[in-house]
């Protein structure tokens, strides 16, 4: 019997889906969608695409691989905690971010009485605690410790601050019941970014304990083993394809832009060093894999704030004539966050709506440079990355897949002369995630790299 | 007990004379200086303060880029665990003819104690940092 095949499944919120690759063809034989069932058993949803995977191929496969992510019941929820804003609390922030979590809290200097009421009210799914260089403050993250050792939380800590505060917080965190991980600090020293250990640990805690937690450990009956939160996941495929492996070449720096219903992220792969001459960069180093997440701009739970921060009266004007009512129009979606538009006028809008989100992420995702004034005349300062040489935007999420009209929702990502100062990508080449693989590939690439990532090249769609 | 101070010229910045000026008088006065010298970054500045366990912070600029080379200093100090640190800054701060009590302000705005013009008399930069200090002043 052949078992040449890789099942890859990725438990999301709305919708469980499979990817089923032949990894000798090193083809996509079959592509399932089907409602989640994380209410009641996630196996439900999942037998039930099982079932009709069967049916694709006329029998039941034997597979090599079963492999899923997930970002069911929440995804992987995140509490942010570091000192100064600009410094250690946007360095844990980065890390949460970049290790494929929600950020659903970040707190700065000592935590109120307020902030952890709000801590328990919003019962993260793991906290990282940061907060000094170093050698550096020790007495706030000790405060810290000791306000989190005191509250009602269940998720565990891990701490990645000062190191000469590591033997006082774990005893002090311990001595509340909670359970805690250290790992190296996310900012050892001033202007030094540190993640990628955090990053490894809180997949550990994921695949660890927060499976277990949300009631998806059931899923293993069906399959070998969740490894990976879903933005992980696409983030591990975004790198793969940049980089390459030592057999099979990469395409060099890149983006991707994905469009979901609840919030548009931004992923790059990229250093994003000024590409010109007299530019100083400034602020914290950018990390070189780099994830932003927009909360506010979903294609249907905040549709509405998407046109909010668009610009209301410049929105209506773009449909008028096509849609009466926008208020009305935009609140339908967010009661029927699964529904596709089906008339003219609801194609138009979700067109719109997606355009609108792809240019203001794009936008807080790139740096900025600003103008500055020296006894030597004017310079430049750089603040985040530079993306303006990119040469490869990939598209990927409901609107750019099975939407009208991918590119010109992509062209919003660009740099314009309206906006110079803000470093977005000037002549890249579009490509679309047709097959809604990348999850998929990122699972992939942990058992076989080379393959997945000629399965991504093969698949990905250029835009011309 | 002696009270230390950190000494350095800030940023891209190779003004050295007055620097050494600086250094001299403050030994005089009874200070132990650690004068890190010309360009000096931000975090230069700090990482010595830590490792003498210094007092205060005397930052020197004469190129015109001194708020943009002195931004963000008082929250990295903070990170540092150096919070309490006296900070003083001092000399063309700034380019053009700008007014000096904006100049001032938006520089103790930055989280700086002392916030000197050029030409200011090294007495009283002395003076003030003996008071701020709680140094006893003899004259």
């Amino acid at each position: 019997m052949r078992t040449d095949h890789a099942l890859l499944v990725d438990f999301g919120s709305t919708f469980t889906k499979i990817v089923l690759v032949d990894l000798e063809a090193e083809t996509v034989l079959g592509r399932i969608q089907t409602p989640s069932t994380v209410e009641t058993d996630i196996t439900i949803g999942l037998r039930r695409g099982l079932d009709d995977i069967g049916r694709i191929l006329g029998k039941a496969p034997v597979y090599r691989h079963k492999l899923a992510s997930s970002s069911a019941a929440g995804g992987l929820r995140m509490v942010a905690i570091g000192l100064v804003p600009d410094l250690t609390v946007e360095a844990a922030k980065r890390a949460v971010l970049g290790a494929g979590a929600k950020v659903v809290g970040v707190y700065a200097y000592r935590l109120t009485e307020n902030e952890i009421e709000e801590l328990e009210k919003a019962s993260p799914d793991l906290i990282l605690l940061a907060g000094g260089t170093d050698g550096g403050d020790r007495e706030n993250v000790i405060g810290n410790a000791t306000c989190l050792g005191r509250a009602d939380l269940k998720a565990p800590i891990v701490f990645a601050g000062n190191k000469t505060a590591v033997d006082e917080v774990r005893k002090i965190l311990i001595a509340g019941n909670k359970e805690v991980v250290v790992s190296e600090n996310v900012m050892p020293g001033i202007g030094v970014l540190q993640v990628e250990q955090v990053r490894s640990i809180i997949r550990d805690l994921f695949i660890k304990r927060i499976i277990d937690a949300k009631g998806l450990k059931n899923a293993e009956r069906f399959i070998d083993s969740i490894l990976m939160p879903t933005p992980t996941a696409v983030l591990n495929a975004a790198r793969l394809l940049a980089e390459g492996t030592p057999n099979e070449p990469g395409i060099g720096e890149l983006v991707i832009v994905d469009i979901g219903g609840a919030t548009t992220d931004i992923h790059s792969i990229s250093m994003g060093t000024p590409t010109e001459a007299g530019v100083i960069p400034k602020g914290l180093p950018e990390p070189y894999v780099k994830r932003t997440v927009e909360g506010d701009l979903g294609m249907r739970y905040n549709a509405s704030t998407i046109v909010q921060a668009a610009g209301k009266e410049k929105f209506c004007r773009q449909m008028l004539g096509i849609v009466s009512d926008l208020d009305q129009a935009v609140a339908k979606l967010n009661l029927k966050p699964e529904s596709l538009p089906e008339t003219e006028a609801e194609q138009t809008l979700d067109v719109e709506l997606a355009r609108a989100a792809a240019s203001l992420a794009m936008e807080r995702h790139a740096g900025v440079i600003e103008a500055a004034y020296g006894p030597m005349g004017q310079f430049h300062i750089q603040y985040g990355k530079d993306l303006r040489g990119i040469k490869t935007v990939i598209g990927t999420g409901g609107p750019l897949i099975f939407g009208a009209e991918p590119e010109t929702i992509l062209k919003e990502t660009l740099h314009s002369e309206a906006k110079p100062f803000s470093l977005k990508p000037k002549q890249p080449g579009f490509f679309i995630d047709e097959k809604y693989i990348l999850y998929a590939i990122g699972l992939m690439a942990e058992a076989y790299p080379d393959k997945a990532l000629r399965i991504a090249k093969k698949y990905l769609r250029k835009v011309e | 007990m002696q009270k230390t101070v950190i000494l350095g010229v800030v940023g891209v910045d190779a003004h050295v004379v007055g620097n050494k000026i600086i250094a001299q008088a403050l030994r005089d006065a009874g200070f132990n200086v650690v004068n890190i010298g010309t360009f000096v970054s931000q975090e230069d500045f700090i990482n010595a303060s830590i490792e003498t366990n210094a007092d205060a912070i005397m930052i020197g600029s004469l190129c015109g880029h001194g708020e943009l080379d002195c931004q963000g200093f008082k929250e990295k100090c903070i990170e540092a665990g150096k919070g309490n640190i006296h900070l003083v800054v001092g000399g063309n701060l700034v380019v053009g003819k700008q007014e000096w009590g904006s100049v001032h302000d938006r520089f103790l705005k930055m989280g700086f104690n002392r916030v000197y013009p050029p030409g200011v008399a090294i007495k009283t930069v002395i003076s003030d940092l003996k008071k701020d200090l709680g140094i006893a002043c003899e004259d």
